[in-house]
């Protein structure tokens, strides 16, 4: 089969890439996925969107990806709930070396036009009355960031893009990329081959291995995250609730259950998504300390997804000189979800050569060339 | 009896004609239907809808039911309070 580009990954990255290429007028575009809808990060991630971030690239690329989820059901005439509630995050600070962080990040976020605030523990506890008063010293706030189905906004851009024209096919594994003249000619999959000369690499954990079969190397690895969910019940938290120092994010999602999670200090990088007990041990007791009265909910199920890591923590976007016509969307480091609008109006913009409306130097793969230290987001769980 | 009114999926209120209508649309495997219906994802952890829902992917396709892989199981078995789990490792240290 032919086709003028190719995307490896239907999950909410790829989804949103076709959809601005055809909504621009590209033509021709396929997407291929290794396995069932959202069956990657997509569909086990913690569905949360903030703009409270510690570095101007990220707070920038989170605050346009936010204007869009607010007009996004309008945008992609979709039919049913994305159930996006903006209902703010609450990060709390637990030492006076986190609360000088948060101050210093809500100046920055406040000078990108972020509505973000410094609250005291009073303020916070306004906000969720339920917390632990003992476990925090203060926190910041910002009404404008919070939550989406990833199933539903998957689905809105899916079902968009197919309208444009864009092709979809699942439960298909791409196996091999040639490349001949340092130009890529074909892409063999489990189930046929394509004739095309260009490929975006959206594939989430497995974004590494994409980029080596086409002989680029991208400087990314994957490594399980678990989360868990409780039963339903009324509603009874607004926010997200999250903490760096002592390792959680929380939040009721609309239907009531309520979804968090941790990160393994420990974690191998590999594509293990399994759950663990110990990962159980942990939350249950880092939600009992912050959040006690959630403790008393039953958790009905865990489950695990990969991040995909890259060195600064910051996504990886567009081309690189190692191999014409391919492109990435990788190295979300765990915010692929929330960033996916920018992430296609970019990927389109780059694709069709158009002037870029951010600068590509921070988020091109050509920063890591050379270096071994870099600036890491620290604001990350 | 009208489909509307059988009840597949107990948790979620999901009735025989919604699984009819996205088998319809293309999303013939139980894995699929969990993420856009939530069949499975409530406090029964799909006990009850998941053999159903298996019956009528394979009524469908026209194939065995066998062959119709069920969903992917996961912890924890039965729903448990998190200050059970956190209480319990108190007592075990």
């Amino acid at each position: 089969m032919k086709t003028n580009l190719l995307i490896i990954g239907a999950g909410i990255s790829g989804v949103s890439i076709a959809y601005n290429l055809a909504k621009k007028g590209y033509k021709d575009i396929h997407v291929v996925d290794k396995g069932y809808f959202t069956s990657g990060a997509t569909g086990r991630c913690g569905a949360g969107v903030r703009q409270q971030w510690a570095t101007e690239t990220n707070c920038l690329l989170a605050k346009k990806s936010i204007e869009f989820f607010e007009k996004a059901e309008e945008i992609l005439e979709y039919d049913g709930d994305l159930e996006f509630k903006q209902e703010g995050y609450l990060m709390l600070a637990t030492t006076k070396e986190e609360h000088d962080q948060f101050t210093k990040n809500v100046k920055l976020q406040n000078k990108l036009g972020i509505p973000s605030k410094q609250l005291t523990k009073e303020e916070a506890l306004k906000i969720v009355p339920h917390l632990n008063p003992d476990a925090f010293m203060s926190a910041t706030f910002c009404q404008t960031d919070g939550h989406l189905n990833p199933f539903k906004m998957t689905e809105a851009y899916y079902l968009a893009a197919k309208r444009l024209g864009v092709t979809f096919s699942f439960f298909e594994e791409v196996k091999a990329i040639v490349v001949e003249n340092r130009k890529i000619t074909k892409v063999v999959t489990t189930k046929q081959t394509y004739e095309t000369s260009q490929v975006v690499n959206a594939a989430g954990g497995y974004s590494h291995e994409i980029g080596k079969l086409a002989g680029v190397d991208i400087p990314v690895y994957a490594e399980n995250h678990e989360i868990l969910v409780t039963e339903p019940i009324e509603k009874m938290q607004g926010p997200m609730v999250m903490s760096f120092s002592k390792n959680i994010y929380c939040q009721q999602v609309p239907h009531g259950a309520f979804i968090m999670g941790r990160s393994n200090p420990n974690v191998e990088k590999n594509h293990d998504i399994e759950s663990t007990w110990h990962f159980l041990d942990e939350m249950s007791k880092t939600v009992c300390e912050i959040l006690p009265i959630v403790g008393e909910l039953r958790v009905i199920r865990q489950w695990g997804g990969s991040y995909n890591m890259s060195p600064d923590r910051q996504p990886i976007f567009g081309k690189t000189d190692q191999l014409e016509g391919f492109y990435m969307a990788c190295g979300f480091s765990g915010h692929g979800f929330m960033l996916a609008p920018i992430t296609g109006i970019l990927l389109s913009e780059i694709i069709m050569g158009e002037e870029t409306s951010f600068n590509m130097e921070e988020l091109s793969i050509d920063r890591f060339k050379g270096q071994t230290e870099f600036k890491i987001e620290k604001s990350v769980v | 009896m009208n489909k509307k009114d059988i009840i597949i999926c107990r948790c979620e209120d999901i009735s025989l004609q919604k699984i009819h209508d996205f088998l319809d649309q293309g999303f013939t495997t139980f894995e699929d239907m969990k993420r856009l219906l939530r069949v499975g994802m409530g406090p029964c952890q799909a006990n009850t809808c998941g053999h159903l829902i298996q019956r009528e992917i394979a009524k469908y396709l026209g194939k065995n039911v066998e062959d119709i892989p069920v969903h992917k199981v996961r912890p924890t078995a039965m729903g448990v309070p998190l200050r059970s789990i956190a209480k319990g490792q108190k007592d075990e240290n």
